[in-house]
């Protein structure tokens, strides 16, 4: 038995010690992106690559330094990790090359769909997925005796009973914090809504309709199932209010319901009874009020061509079957050959699966969501109606889009 | 020696006013470099936005399948870019714009609304105007606040005992130690619904709903507190250093004329602190004009922003907007120039009288 222990870690050894050998760089590699248990495993798997400096700097700031990093010439950072959100931006200033060439030559066994292409051009290779779902504690629904809720309509009258039967006072959760994650849970529900951010073809914003107000209202009332402070609840709070076993039922992205699962932070019988469930639809519509994120890695344009074969042979390795072992096999929904789903990403198949569209990736849809976060609270605060809070987040987008040139 | 003989040949004034540009060069170079060019830069930024962009269809292919979208044609912008890398020049345009100083928004709701109130209220819909509603209410809240609390513990701590006084000024000085992010958070915890503070809150009130984070009024308090939590120290510092050096003979003299402990610091330890009080002020007032960490930390910003605070919101989106934040930068510029204008002019005609 020992003796056998003793040969399979040989043996894993030298497994290991051929893929440190299968890649090697004719350059160097500057990698900047999110700071994620995922990102992090990438990171360390590009590292492996022979032959040049692997260097990394992962930081959840990552947006706020990767186009000045990737501006200078030669650039900072020869790669920036990104998502569809954030990938625009960099396109917008035009620092990241077409990958095309570089497939051609050293990429043909990376998957077609992992490809991500705008007007035939490769601009970066995705490597995991993500999406919002529910949580749920099936514990409680058993006993309240409800079904797992398939419609935010459903939720609200989940929440109604938990609050009546008193398990809760505020039984939904919510990433509601005013900003980015208010403007995303809009987004959600504008969508799940049938709605469309801008007249098609151009950056003129039309949110200021019947979808948009329905999508606030639903808003409106989910948080009256929510902790009071839900306009500083970011993702964080929201999971630690779930944790501590006073949320029930949320939306919650894929890549932290891990974390609600582990014994980590929270009671036997609230973690074991966390549950992951497909995306919500709402108002009788059938595409899910949540949007689909990829994340992935792209290629610095200001770089030698020597820097930029070694970060595109470095990142491909950094996600390839090579980093998937036991411990990064749950942190993602990996878009790798080899990758095993857990329960805890059932979430993000059943989005998938049922057609919910993906975070739209349009030149000005950064402006928007800031618009979104800066303007939809005082809604929910109960400052103003629906319709004055979309006409100024119309403003607010408008007057930024004409500063940034997208609008005369 | 050499310097002597100078004195002799130029007059007291002149040499006064040489050796003073010599002694101060260095610094206002270092100035120069480090504030006055990047203002520069940043009003140059702010007079300016960015190049048309010229938007095409295409068809964008990810994870989830294809989809009509849109994009940035760079080939048609480069040449633009390239010419002016500034962008286009807007002049005051965005200063003007919604987003800043709304002239024409404003201009509209003047003739719309019929009363102050509801002027009020129309205005504070405005990015801008919802900004500096706060920022000036902080201002002129926290500042006084700062300088009584500060005066207040400094004359306490200067009359305790004197084996007490070094744990009390250490433990006076700790919310000036503290890093403003934690700071801020640590009382953001506190006033949470199941904190001590916001616990306490429930019980004086009666309310088991109440929770200080929810409310705009409770919110826009507990920045105030947390401010003058923060700086009070600054302002015991300076004052517990002025209070060594108010003359013993006077306080005496005071003393033998019967006066009792508040008319000797009416009389004599307020009149000599003035100077100091007039810079505490000074710094406050600036400091608490750029306030911005708090609002950060407490997670406020649905019931308060600053200017500072729209300044890191342009700059920290997926897309950053530059000229905006360049615009809110030369605007708080203004707005501190003109808190600090009755101070600095009176600086200048002592200056100049003498």
């Amino acid at each position: 038995m020992f003796l056998r222990k003793i040969a399979l870690a040989g043996a894993m050894a030298i497994t290991a010690g051929s893929a440190y050998a299968a890649c090697e760089i004719p350059g160097n590699v500057s990698i900047v992106g999110n700071e994620f248990p995922a990102i992090h495993t990438v990171a360390k798997g590009a590292a492996e690559c022979a032959g040049g400096e692997v260097k990394s700097n992962l930081t959840a700031d990552h947006q706020k330094i990767n186009v000045a990093g990737m501006q200078g010439n030669p650039a900072e950072y020869s790669t920036a990790i990104i998502a569809n959100s954030s990938i625009v931006a960099l396109m917008n200033e035009d620092v990241i090359r077409p990958l095309n060439d570089l497939v051609a030559e050293y990429g043909q066994d990376i998957p077609k769909s992992q490809l991500i292409t705008i007007d035939g051009n490769i601009m970066a290779v995705a490597f995991m997925a993500n999406a919002q779902t529910l949580a749920y504690r099936k514990d409680v629904l058993e006993e309240i005796g409800v079904d797992v809720p398939k419609t935010y309509e459903e939720v609200l009258e989940a929440a109604e009973k938990i609050r009546a039967a008193g398990i809760s006072q505020y039984p939904v959760g919510g990433a509601y914090a005013a900003g980015w994650n208010l403007a995303e849970e809009f987004v959600n529900m504008y969508v799940g809504h049938g709605g469309e951010f801008f007249v098609p073809g151009t950056a003129e914003v039309a949110i200021n309709n019947e979808q948009g107000v329905a999508a606030l209202n639903m808003m409106k009332a989910l948080t009256e199932y929510m902790n009071p402070d839900f306009l500083t609840h970011d993702s964080n709070a929201t999971g630690a209010e779930m944790e501590a076993g006073n949320v029930i039922l949320m939306n919650m992205w894929g890549s932290r319901m891990g974390n609600l699962m582990d014994a980590e932070g929270a009671e036997e019988q609230v973690y074991s009874n966390i549950t992951v469930g497909a995306p919500l639809t709402v108002g009788g519509g059938s595409t899910p009020a949540s949007t689909l994120w990829w994340d992935g890695w792209t290629v610095a344009k200001n770089i030698s061509d020597e820097d930029a074969v070694a970060t595109f042979l470095a990142m491909k390795h950094g996600t390839s079957p090579a980093i998937l072992n036991d411990e990064t096999m749950s942190q993602a929904v990996w878009m790798i050959e080899g990758y095993k789903p857990a329960p805890v990403n059932d979430g993000v198949f059943a989005a998938m699966s049922a057609g919910t569209r993906s975070y739209p990736m349009l030149p000005y849809q950064g402006l928007l969501h800031t618009a979104l976060g800066d303007n939809l609270a005082d809604f929910l605060l109960g400052k103003e109606s629906a319709e004055q809070a979309l006409a100024d987040t119309e403003a607010a987008f408008t007057t930024a889009a004409k500063e940034k040139g997208f609008l005369k | 020696m050499t310097l002597c003989i100078t004195c002799q040949r130029l007059g007291d004034r002149e040499v006064k006013h040489k050796s003073f540009f010599w002694f101060v060069l260095p610094s206002a170079l270092a100035m120069m470099l480090f504030i006055f060019f990047p203002i520069i830069s940043v009003i140059v930024q702010s007079l300016h936005v960015e190049h048309e962009q010229v938007i095409r269809k295409v068809e964008s292919c990810d994870l989830f399948g294809c989809k009509e979208s849109t994009t940035i044609d760079q080939e048609a912008t480069a040449a633009l870019r390239a010419a002016e890398p500034l962008g286009q020049f807007a002049g005051f345009k965005t200063y003007l714009d919604r987003n800043h100083l709304a002239t024409k928004e404003v201009g509209t709701t003047w003739k719309n609304t019929s009363s102050w109130r509801d002027f009020g209220a129309q205005m504070l819909n405005l990015p801008f105007y919802k900004a500096i509603g706060f920022t000036l209410t902080f201002t002129f809240v926290v500042t006084p606040l700062v300088i009584i609390v500060g005066f207040v513990i400094a004359v306490a701590v200067n009359s305790a005992v004197r084996q007490l006084r070094g744990p009390l000024i250490f433990f006076s000085l700790l919310p000036m130690m503290i890093t403003p992010l934690v700071g801020a958070l640590i009382l953001f915890w506190m006033v949470d619904a199941r904190g001590i503070i916001g616990a306490t809150l429930q019980h004086l009130a009666g309310d088991p709903e109440l929770s200080v984070k929810a409310s705009t009024p409770l919110m826009w308090i507990m920045l105030m507190v947390y401010g003058v939590w923060h700086a009070a120290p600054f302002a015991f510092i300076v004052y517990y250093a002025g209070l060594q050096t108010v003359n013993k003979e006077t306080l005496e003299a005071a003393r033998v004329d019967g006066a009792n402990r508040w008319l000797q610091i009416r009389h004599v330890v307020i009149p000599h602190l003035l100077p100091l009080t007039t810079f505490i002020a000074l710094m406050q007032l600036m400091d608490n004009f750029r306030v911005f960490e708090p609002i950060v930390s407490f997670a406020a910003n649905a019931h308060a922003t600053s200017l500072s605070w729209a300044i890191y919101n342009d700059l920290g989106g997926e897309t950053r907007q530059l000229s905006s934040a360049a615009a809110t930068s030369v605007l708080t510029i203004i707005g501190v120039a003109i808190l600090l204008s009755p101070v600095l002019v009176r600086t200048w005609r002592d200056f100049d009288r003498k």
